[in-house]
This record gives structure tokens, C-alpha cells and sequence, in this order.
């Protein structure tokens, strides 16, 4: 188990300073370098040539690669220029509302999915299982941002149960306005379900073929035992990975619920940044998610170790 | 026992047809499965009505007529004129193609950028296959939807440039994919055959390793079409779309949304339907064939 979870993190500290390289590589690839992106489009070049040698930005690129990811170690993520703070301080800020909405989504998600997707494969193609992959489908497929406002037109305007806006201020005020949450997490976890379900029908669906199944019916348990005794436990490992690989679709999701019901989350301020081309915060934000992303799996992938002996034995 | 646990009739006949192999295969998977059949020739509809429709049905989408704006369906407009009095059926149609021409061609992008990169990464194997591998980990790790809205955000949008941005993301997966059945398939007897023989690895990888990951490079793409129209979308909502007068689904759907209030259902339901149709359709094939391939691969 040691060496696989080394191996692993050694892994992911390889993708993490590959996601640093891409993000720095983005870095320079801004039309007209940082300087014409933090001192506008007027800049005279006498201030511009000032502000590259201020910043080390005359350097050759691998030693301001070097200079940049010391930087980041050390916690400094840039500064804003625009907004007048530093992204780190930004970051400390929105990040846990993300991870907060994030994180429920999912939960949301998995508690509801879990179940269905089971349903649907003990029911496979009966009225129920087509029923529900239709909405699977249907949800799957439809733009989230148009299933938000969907929902704040049945929800917030006609039935008027929740808000149209996210709550606003600090983490502790938004956990004491749970209602306002609502419809954000709702969208982010509609189209998570439609996601999610159908994994775990796939991998119940698997499991119901193998031979400790024919065992177990051989000795005369009853499908019910079958299935909820043996068939569900094991369908249900892959789902770790599963949370672990939908991560990036997560904060996908975030970023559009998070646009719609102004949610104060990273989300929000990627885009206003994509929009003010704040390219310090779109960077800090990249290279964040990107960290969290890498993390995100290789937990999962410790845990799909721990759960399952035969994925840290098998690649020796 | 045809119930819930084990193997079901279907499946077994099924599973006879696919051992057939080769294109046979997907005309059995479209006649066995009718939900698959009636999407494929759902999408056939809607690329005709896409690509020959304003050959029937003349519209101007050029110019913008302000006296004519918001009008509801009638005999004149048939589905309605948008904000600015572009008729909404005819802005349907080549919308449309734009949506349908960048979701197409960036699954090509995607397709062939990740059947060649995952195949030579499990081909060659160790270090190459390592660091190939872990710069596709790496590109993965950042959100699609992040990448894409930097990207669009120091480029204007042009269908060029969004077929070449979402199909340089969207290759990832299937690079993944293939480099797993290029692993197993290096080790075949024929692999090994031509490689006696004398023949090159560029020979290798091309003639005999890219043509057996067919299966599931042609069910990945199917998934990677519906998700670029989805994403497409996104972009047009998020405002990084392509600029009028040029139109898509996406972008005439968010359009169309700040007018929901007002009840101009015309410039909501047309466009989102049609990407809900669209994208559910490529959805059901790729799922269908997907199953006949698995099935395939069970038997051998």
C-alpha cells in the first residue's frame, strides 16, 4: 500500500508542476505580455520596458519561471491590479464558498444518484429504468444555464419558496440563509444526478455479472440479499473515483451557477475577471482549481486503493 | 432467468451480432436498438433542416430590421422574429449550422489529436508513455470551461477558432483511452508479426493499432459531439460566443432568455430545444454503440 500511495503522489506532484508550467506558459501568452494587460493599451514603451525590468519580465523564461513558482510556494499568487488586492487574499476569501457549494452539490448529488442508478439496474430495461434514463438524458443535455433559470422562474418568481439570489457576505452568513442556496446547488446537482446515475448503473450493472453473484443466487440467497448484501457494497467502490474524476465538471458547473444566482465563489470572480481581463486572477483561479483537481484524485485514488486490494497489487 | 441478475435475452443476441464484427456491427446495433435508430435519423432531420432549409425557406440574417422586432409567430414570421427582427426559424437554421459545424469539427480535432497521442504514448511505453500521460493529467486538471473562457478571453470567437479551442481541450479523454487498448494491443501476435517483418513503428501505429481502437474512438466521439454543442453554449451564455450577426443555439438561447419575462416563449423553446434534441441524440448512439462494443469485447 505504501509504494502505491507514494507512487501516486509522486505522480501528482509531476502534474501539478505540469499544471504550473501550462499556467505560466498562459501567462505569456497574453496578447501584448502583463505589462500591456496591467498598464492598458496606452502605455508608452519607455513605461512598458520599466515595468518588464520592475518585474523581472526582461529575464530569460526559464529563470522568471523559477522567480514565479518561488513565488507561489511562498503563497504569493500575484496581484490584482484591477480589484487593487492580491489574488491570494481573493482566493482566501472565495475559495471555501466554492468548496461549501461544491461540496453540498456533490453530496446532494451522490444521495440521490446512488439509489437511482441502483434502482435502475436491478430494474434494467423495464418501464422504470427507461423512465429514468430518459430524464438522465433529458437533464444531461439540457445548457445549465438555461435549467437555472428555469428553475428561478418556477421557484423563485411563481412559487416564490427561494430566492433568486445566492445569499451574500462571509461563509458564516451565507450558512445562515440555507434557502438561498437552494437553487445554486440545485442546478449544479440536477445535471451532476443525470451524470452520476448512470456510473452507478453501469457499475452495479457489471457487478451483477460476476460470478460471486451466480455463488451467491447458487446458494439460494434471494435476489433482495443479492442485492443489497454483496451487489451494492462492491458497485459502489467505483463511485470513489468517480467523485474524484467529476471534479473539474463540478467547478464547471460552479462557475455557471455561480454567474447566475451571483454567488460570491471563485466562479464568479473567473469570470468577472475573463470579462475585465483581470489575467493576474484568471491565472491565481487556474492554477487553484487546477491544484484542487490534482489533489481531488489522487484522494480518491488513495481511497479506491484502500477499498479495493486488488488496484494497489495489480500494477507491481 | 431473463430477470434482473444475469445476462438477458437480448444481450445474448446481441452479443451474436456483434461477434460479427467490423461495420456490420454498427447496422446491427441501429436495427437492434430502436431508441438508437430513431435518434440517428432524428439527427438526419435536423442537419437537413439545418443545411437545406434556408434553401427553401429564405430569410435574411444579415441585416437587422428594427421595425419588425419581437413579432409573434404568424403567417409571415413562422416561428416569430427575435429582438432585433431577424425571423427566428430562418436564425434557427443557420444557427444551426454554426453549432453543428464546431460541435463536428471539434470532435475531428479531438479525435484525431488524442487517437494519435495516446497511441504512441502506449506504443513506445516507459519514460515517452510517461510524460505524455502526465501532460494529459495536467491539460485534465484544469476545468475545460476554465480554460475555454482565458482562451476566448484574449481571442474574438470565430467558428475556426472555437473548433480549434474546444477540440485542443476535448482531446484529452480519448488520447486516454486509446493508449489503454494500445497497451494491450502491442502485445498482439500480428503487432509482433509485422514487427518480424520489418515494419516501422509509424507503420505500426497507423495501419495496425489505430484501425482496432475504432470502436471506441467512434463512441467517444459521438459523446465528444454532444458535449461540445453544451459547451458552445456555455461560452455563448458566458458572452465569449461568436459575435452577431453570426448565430448559434447557444448564443440565440441566452439571447432569447432575457425575453423570457416578457413571454416571447418563441426565442426561448425553438433554440434550447433543439440543443436538448440534438445533444440527447448523440447521446443515445454513442450509448447504444458503446454497449455493442463492450458486449464485443466481453465475448472475445
Amino acid at each position: 500500500m505504501t509504494g502505491y500511495v507514494l507512487r501516486r503522489i509522486v505522480q501528482a506532484a509531476v502534474v501539478l508542476l505540469l499544471v504550473s508550467v501550462i499556467v505560466f506558459v498562459m501567462l505569456h501568452e497574453l496578447p501584448g505580455g502583463t505589462a500591456r494587460a496591467v498598464l492598458g493599451e496606452r502605455a508608452t514603451n519607455v513605461a512598458i520596458e520599466q515595468f518588464n525590468k520592475q518585474n523581472g519580465f526582461d529575464q530569460p523564461l526559464p529563470v522568471q519561471y523559477w522567480r514565479w513558482l518561488d513565488q507561489i510556494v511562498h503563497g504569493d499568487l500575484g496581484f490584482s491590479f484591477k480589484q487593487n488586492e492580491s489574488v491570494s487574499q481573493l482566493l482566501a476569501d472565495r475559495l471555501p464558498k466554492t468548496m461549501l457549494l461544491a461540496g453540498t452539490s456533490v453530496l446532494l448529488a451522490l444521495l440521490v444518484s446512488i439509489p437511482l442508478g441502483f434502482v435502475q439496474a436491478l430494474r434494467r430495461n423495464r418501464l422504470v429504468d427507461y423512465f429514468l434514463t430518459a430524464m438522465a438524458f433529458v437533464f444531461y443535455s439540457t445548457p445549465a444555464f438555461w435549467l437555472a433559470l428555469v428553475l428561478i422562474t418556477l421557484f423563485a418568481i411563481q412559487l416564490r419558496l427561494f430566492p433568486a439570489q445566492a445569499p451574500q457576505g462571509s461563509i458564516g452568513q451565507i450558512v445562515a440563509e440555507p434557502g438561498g442556496m437552494v437553487l445554486p446547488v440545485l442546478t449544479i446537482a440536477l445535471v451532476s444526478i443525470a451524470f452520476f446515475s448512470r456510473y452507478v448503473r453501469s457499475s452495479t450493472l457489471e457487478n451483477l455479472l460476476q460470478d460471486y453473484v451466480r455463488t451467491a443466487r447458487a446458494k439460494g440467497a434471494s435476489t433482495w440479499r443479492v442485492a443489497f448484501g454483496h451487489v451494492l457494497r462492491n458497485a459502489l467502490v467505483p463511485v470513489v473515483t468517480l467523485v474524484g474524476l467529476s471534479l473539474p465538471f463540478v467547478f464547471a458547473g460552479t462557475l455557471i451557477s455561480e454567474e447566475i444566482f451571483n454567488y460570491p465563489g471563485m466562479g464568479l470572480l473567473f469570470y468577472n475577471a475573463a470579462v475585465a481581463r483581470d489575467y493576474p486572477v484568471l491565472l491565481g483561479v487556474t492554477l487553484v482549481v487546477g491544484a484542487a483537481t490534482v489533489v481531488g484524485s489522487l484522494l480518491a485514488d488513495i481511497c479506491y486503493g484502500l477499498l479495493d486490494p486488488r488496484v494497489r497489487l495489480a500494477r507491481r | 432467468m431473463s430477470t434482473a441478475i444475469g445476462l438477458t435475452e437480448r444481450d445474448a443476441a446481441v452479443a451474436e451480432a456483434a461477434a460479427e464484427g467490423g461495420l456490420r456491427l454498427a447496422a446491427d446495433v441501429f436495427l437492434e436498438n430502436k431508441l438508437a435508430l430513431a435518434a440517428a435519423v432524428t439527427f438526419a432531420v435536423i442537419a437537413l433542416f439545418c443545411f437545406v432549409g434556408p434553401l427553401v425557406y429564405h430569410t435574411d440574417q444579415v441585416h437587422t430590421n428594427i421595425s419588425q422586432t419581437t413579432r409573434h409567430p404568424g403567417s409571415a414570421h413562422l416561428l416569430g422574429t427575435d429582438d432585433v427582427g431577424y425571423d427566428e426559424l430562418g436564425r434557427l437554421m443557420v444557427g444551426g449550422q454554426t453549432s453543428l459545424e464546431i460541435a463536428l469539427g471539434a470532435a475531428a480535432v479531438a479525435v484525431v489529436v488524442g487517437v494519435l497521442w495516446g497511441a504512441i504514448a502506449g506504443f513506445f511505453g516507459g519514460i515517452v508513455d510517461a510524460v505524455m500521460m502526465r501532460v494529459v493529467d495536467a491539460v485534465l486538471a484544469i476545468p475545460a470551461l476554465f480554460l475555454l473562457l482565458f482562451l476566448a478571453s484574449i481571442t474574438t470567437a470565430s467558428v475556426g477558432i472555437l473548433i480549434a479551442v474546444v477540440g485542443l481541450i476535448a482531446w484529452l479523454v480519448p488520447a486516454r483511452l486509446v493508449r489503454g487498448e494500445t497497451l494491450s494491443l502491442r502485445t498482439r501476435e500480428y503487432v509482433q508479426a509485422v514487427r518480424v517483418m520489418g515494419g516501422g513503428p509509424l507503420r505500426i501505429i497507423l495501419r495496425h493499432i489505430v484501425p482496432n481502437t475504432i470502436g471506441t474512438v467512434i463512441v467517444n466521439a459521438t459523446f465528444q459531439i454532444a458535449d461540445a454543442i453544451l459547451v458552445v453554449a456555455a461560452l455563448s451564455f458566458l458572452g465569449l460566443g461568436i459575435p452577431p450577426p453570426s448565430a448559434n443555439w447557444g448564443g440565440m438561447l441566452s439571447n432569447g432568455l432575457n425575453y423570457s419575462y416578457a413571454g416571447y416563449w418563441w426565442l426561448v423553446y425553438p433554440p434550447g430545444v433543439a440543443i436538448v434534441i440534438t445533444v440527447v441524440c448523440f447521446n443515445f448512439i454513442g450509448d447504444a454503440l458503446r454497449d455493442a462494443f463492450e458486449v464485443r469485447l466481453r465475448r472475445r
